[in-house]
């Protein structure tokens, strides 16, 4: 029988297989940052032991730095000492850290990507849920706790037991307006936020493979809403076009010797997945979430649905919305156009090209984020940032901020928020802040207009 | 990690589905460098009100569920992202225990990792054992790791209704549990292993 992507990769990495138990996978890239790790390196420490590999390993600080005035001392004092200490452990054990301001440096699931360090076929993990992101290569990529980041530390392995395999394939043609975004979310809104427990993930059907590697990482990085450790995509001449040339990516014979291999891991036309799901590209529209979570979502000109259990009540207080409304026209005051579902280059130049030559809405605060130094700096190089401001937007500085709120960047308490982050949790984006999650193309059409558009009457860009 | 092999306690009913771990413990207290504290913040924002007073309606919160070492929750427990300050907020604050129907995967995994015990019973139990506890704050429950059973003491029992379930767990995370052993120390014992494997493995 034939094997799928997600086992060709994994049975490549597996080291050892315990008698009844779990298998030692070895993984290839760790990525870490700020936050998950601090804890595991004072594992290490009180263990007396090293890090095992080093040069495996990457650092950023991205999830709790300030999107402004990243040049001056941090005003937070834990905030301040959480970056200390990651520069102090990286020192401390040798690890490549691109740090605050440093010209690589950004969100971990952006960062990697753009420096090539990503590479199909291999295995990737970071403390942080939406390493699923990576998968957009062909990579076995899953977040991970803290416990986990001290047992790659001391290993550069895992003990796991393998998950089963999920296919969700989109065929068909996309609708001029639909994006990579909604695409997710459409499925995320079909098959709930557990449905892929338990699972890995792959993404199959020409939807896919006609998609950006940017837009595969957008899909493939919101796998964990729907509950799957992660998410794939076939490698093809999409993922090796993107891959070429960058820092990190193998050079020369090196990389036709990669690609040679990259192109053994499509799954076998006779493999079989544990689970399958099908859906019609000419089925998908814009879509926006009404609820707290990333499955509650509906189409842009759909209406809430009327009724549902105890917790899609609870929702809905949490929300102040009631069953059967639209949420076109709802006025909204905050828009976020980043974190790393939708902070790359090619979200802005969506973004752009909506806003060139219109003008923000007065009432609307609009965070644009890029997702790293290099993304801000091909803002400026395009002359994105000058169309930007000339709508009357401001661009910050790379890093998470308005998607989980640990900095400053944080939506009062009762506002709105059109969001083309991942989580629309309670709370998620400040105490009391109402998450609406969308793509940049409808987050750019809200900051305009000032409450949510019908982006599909408008003009394709 | 602390051993865990049998436990007699009350429980604290929290039947709220998809609770998620930026519930458990809100992004604003993730700032800390080493793992205490956290139990302090635990469900945060729904133990207190927005005056920053206990809400006394919270389940946690009201005195017949002090001191309760089990939280029995709704589906799809620990959702989102993969902090495990979520679990060391549920530790810190004094559960040893978390009942569900459904757990999300990491979670999962990193309750395991802290000592802390998931487990998955079927809805229609979950439904028996909120019950159960709603009637009756008081009631003991019994979790027995060695035998994978739940058990409410007595409840029931007169109507002929089973009062206990089993539960699954793998089988080398048992051994852990019941050990107090964690991954590190059994993957530092497979070091030669692993570096063999290195050897072997293809680097581009």
């Amino acid at each position: 029988m034939g094997k799928t992507l997600f086992d060709k990769v994994w049975d490549a990495h597996v080291v050892d297989t315990v008698d009844n138990g779990p298998q030692i996978l070895y993984i290839d890239k760790h990525l870490i940052h700020e936050v998950t790790s601090p804890q595991a390196f004072n594992e290490l420490e009180e263990r007396g032991i090293t890090v095992a590999r080093p040069d495996q390993i990457v650092a950023t600080a991205d999830h709790n730095t300030p999107t402004e005035n990243q040049h001056l001392p941090i005003k937070d004092e834990m905030s301040r000492k959480q970056l200390q200490q990651l520069t102090e452990n990286c020192k401390k054990h040798n690890i490549t850290l691109y740090g605050l301001g440093h010209k690589y440096n950004g969100i971990v699931h952006v960062m990697a990507p753009e420096l090539g360090i990503t590479q199909p076929g291999m295995t990737m993990v970071c403390g942080d849920s939406h390493t699923s992101t990576h998968g957009a290569f062909g990579t076995i990529a899953f977040g991970i706790g803290t416990s986990q980041v001290g047992q790659v530390f001391a290993s550069q392995s895992l003990l796991l037991n393998k998950p089963k395999s999920l296919r969700v394939s989109v065929n068909g043609t996309l609708a001029p307006h639909v994006s990579p975004k909604d695409v997710i979310l459409y499925i995320i809104s079909k098959l709930g936020t557990n449905a892929g427990t338990g699972y890995f993930c792959e993404y199959a059907g020409n939807v896919f493979e006609e998609m950006s590697m940017e837009g595969r990482m957008t899909v493939c990085n919101m796998s964990i809403e729907m509950g799957a450790r992660g998410g794939m995509i076939a490698p093809d001449q999409t993922t090796f076009d993107y891959v070429e040339g960058r820092k990190f990516a193998p050079q020369g014979d090196a990389f036709a010797k990669a690609v040679s291999y990259w192109n053994t891991l499509p799954t076998d036309q006779d493999a079989t997945f544990d689970e399958e799901y099908q859906f019609d590209a000419e089925d998908i529209a814009p879509m926006l979430t009404y609820g707290t979570n990333p499955g509650m979502g509906i189409k842009i000109n759909g209406a809430i649905p009327e009724k549902g259990d105890m917790t899609f009540e609870k929702a809905l207080e949490y929300m102040n919305f009631k069953g059967g409304d639209q949420l076109l026209d709802t006025p909204i005051n905050y828009v976020f156009l980043g974190s790393c579902t939708n902070s790359r280059i090619e979200d802005f130049r969506i973004a752009a090209a909506y806003v060139r030559g219109k003008h923000k809405a007065a009432n609307v605060n609009a965070w644009l984020v890029p997702g790293s130094q290099q993304v801000a700096k091909q803002l400026e190089e395009e002359g994105l940032k000058e169309v930007f401001e000339e709508a009357g937007f401001a661009l910050r500085q790379p890093g998470c901020s308005a998607c989980l709120a640990m900095n400053d960047d944080k939506i009062p308490a009762g506002e709105y928020c059109v969001s083309t982050s991942n989580r629309n949790f309670e709370g998620r984006q400040g105490q009391g802040a109402r998450t609406i999650l969308a793509s940049p193309l409808v987050a750019a059409a809200t900051a305009i207009a000032g409450k949510i558009v019908d982006v599909t009457k408008e003009a394709v860009a | 990690m602390e051993k865990f092999t049998k436990l007699i306690s009350t429980a604290v009913p929290l039947p709220i589905e998809n609770i998620d771990t930026d519930q458990i413990i809100p992004a604003r207290f993730l700032k800390a460098t080493d793992k205490k504290g956290f139990g302090d913040n635990v469900f945060r924002d729904w133990r207190f009100k927005k005056d920053g007073t206990l809400d006394a309606d919270f389940p946690i919160n009201k005195p017949q569920y002090a001191g309760a070492k089990i939280l029995v929750a709704g589906d799809n427990f620990g959702c989102g992202s993969s902090r495990e300050h979520a679990a060391w907020a549920i530790v810190g604050y004094g559960f040893k225990v978390v009942i569900s129907s459904f757990f999300a995967d990491i979670f999962k995994g990193n309750a395991l990792n802290n000592g802390l015990l998931p487990i998955q019973v079927t809805p229609e139990y979950l439904k028996e054992l909120l019950a159960g506890i709603e009637a009756n704050p008081e009631l003991p429950i019994t979790i027995d790791l060695e035998n994978q059973l739940v058990e409410m003491a007595g409840v029931h029992a007169e109507q002929g209704r089973s009062t206990k379930a089993e539960f699954e767990i793998d089988p080398y995370k048992k051994v852990c549990m019941i050990n107090g052993y964690d991954d590190i120390d059994f993957l530092l014992s497979k070091k030669a292993e692993i570096e063999a494997f290195e050897k072997e493995r293809m680097v581009f």
